[in-house]
């Protein structure tokens, strides 16, 4: 029960801090503009690539934008030594990487649902067809993406390169997440039906359960003086 | 583990692992069948498959080391982690350079997206990704806690981006990519895979043993530093 109550605790830090600064919402939101700017550019697409590389245009601007974001979103922890009041607590680490991991998911999706109109319109693409399942794979891909990114930021602010570390570590390791969204908003997007992906969703359903508890279990070493 | 013991150890292992080398090197040029369709580069197999698996291994022996450390807090673990994570990677790094030798002339291409091919890139990146962790950390102690951190979470995440991988690409039909190695392979190849085995295996602890040395030989530098200053 602590842990809940820090935890929300927590998670409501982070929403007065944003609601106060909109760091990390703009720096993903604007960063996430450039990105579609830049993969115009890029692509040249037709309507009808444009629909097929969709899924792949759209998670790799989220993932290049998170990095930024949970770098950003951890840089508030460590500023006037913050972190070291949240260890001064009597409260479970655990349940400080959790109050984050909620905060960081949220600020995500949030951003993400902002960039899918202009991605849109720049790319002709009818998003909204089925709301429900686009908000479900949402979640669940960026729910993959903080579970160890979260826990990454941290390990990154604790070695001499700093943010530049979390790249490094946190591509690797979410391939399978990338996959399984990009597939997963291609059937989406394509109008097929969603039951011929419910491999993709188990896979990311299997990936966020296990990061997220290891990333709980492992996080209190990871900020311990 | 004292100089001399240490020092004769060595030279036992290195001259096992240079007989084993040595006699796989001759099982696998002069002794084993040539391939039928593919010839002479298929002998490649023998370093390859090998090195793949020592490279699995190696990062085996980080995944449980990791483990250690954080439970037990000795340096010790720290030590056998961060060895055996540097024999590995070379170990992988082994096996993604002689796979595209082995696969231009045979698939015609260098390289594919195939689910080992790509988790062995991944693999790879990511134990870089732990050795870059170590370089950048000034403090052993908190070294000790993060690289341990990350290399768990590495080695978790393998079996899912094979996964992923081999998903992926059955449903996207593939250039020809030869079946399992393991599928009936002839009797007297299995020789040349046992003896390439043995013998980069030994390789492997030989070197794990030398640089598992250099790191305790690096903790005593620092250590008598700090105590010269002080």
């Amino acid at each position: 029960m602590a842990t809940w109550r820090v935890a929300t605790a927590l998670f409501r830090k982070d929403l007065v801090a944003e609601r106060r600064t909109k760091e990390v919402f703009t720096v993903i939101l604007l960063f996430g503009l450039t990105v579609a700017v830049a993969f115009t550019f890029a692509y040249d697409p037709t309507r009808e690539e444009a629909r097929r590389i969709a899924g792949g245009l759209l998670w790799l601007a989220f993932l290049f934008s998170s990095v930024l974001g949970l770098n950003r979103a951890f840089a508030r922890e460590t500023a006037n030594r913050c972190l070291e009041g949240l260890r001064l607590a009597p409260a479970d680490p655990g349940a400080i990487y959790l109050g984050k991991l909620a905060s960081n998911l949220l600020f995500l999706v949030l951003a993400e649902l902002a960039l899918l109109p202009v991605f849109g319109i720049f790319f002709d693409l009818t998003l909204w067809e089925r709301p429900g399942w686009l908000l479900l794979i949402l979640v669940l891909g960026t729910w993959g993406l903080v579970s160890l990114g979260t826990l990454f930021s941290a390990v990154s602010a604790n070695t001499r390169m700093q943010e530049l570390m979390l790249p490094l570590l946190l591509l690797p390791l979410t391939v399978p997440v990338l996959i399984a969204a990009i597939e997963l908003t291609n059937v989406l997007l394509s109008g097929r039906p969603m039951a011929e992906a419910s491999l993709w969703f188990k896979m990311l359903a299997g990936f966020d359960t296990i990061f997220t508890v290891l990333c709980w279990l492992l996080f209190g070493y990871v900020i311990e003086e | 583990m004292s100089d001399s013991t240490h020092h004769r150890l060595s030279l036992l292992l290195f001259a096992v692992t240079a007989a084993l080398l040595l006699t796989a090197w001759y099982q696998v040029f002069l002794v084993v069948p040539t391939e039928r369709t593919m010839g002479v580069i298929q002998r490649i197999f023998y370093i390859h498959m090998p090195s793949a698996i020592v490279a699995f291994h190696s990062f085996f022996v980080v995944f449980v080391a990791s483990i250690g450390y954080l439970i037990t807090r000795r340096a010790v673990w720290d030590r056998v982690a961060v060895s055996a994570a540097e024999v590995g990677t070379v170990f992988c790094a082994a096996v993604l350079i002689s796979g595209p030798l082995w696969a231009k002339p045979v698939w015609g291409i260098w390289w594919t997206w195939d689910a080992r091919l790509t988790t062995t890139l991944v693999l790879f990146l990511m134990f870089v990704g732990y050795l870059m962790v170590r370089r950048y950390v000034e403090n052993a102690d908190r070294r000790a806690v993060l690289s341990a951190v990350v290399g768990i979470l590495g080695f978790v995440d393998v079996p899912l981006v094979y996964m992923a991988n081999r998903w992926f690409r059955t449903q996207h039909p593939q250039p020809v990519i030869g079946g399992g190695e393991g599928s009936g392979l002839d009797a007297q190849m299995w020789v040349g895979v046992l003896w390439a085995l043995a013998a980069l295996h030994a390789l492997a602890v030989f070197l794990f043993l030398q640089r598992y040395r250099l790191e305790t030989l690096r903790t005593e530098l620092v250590r008598l530093h700090r105590e010269a200053r002080v």
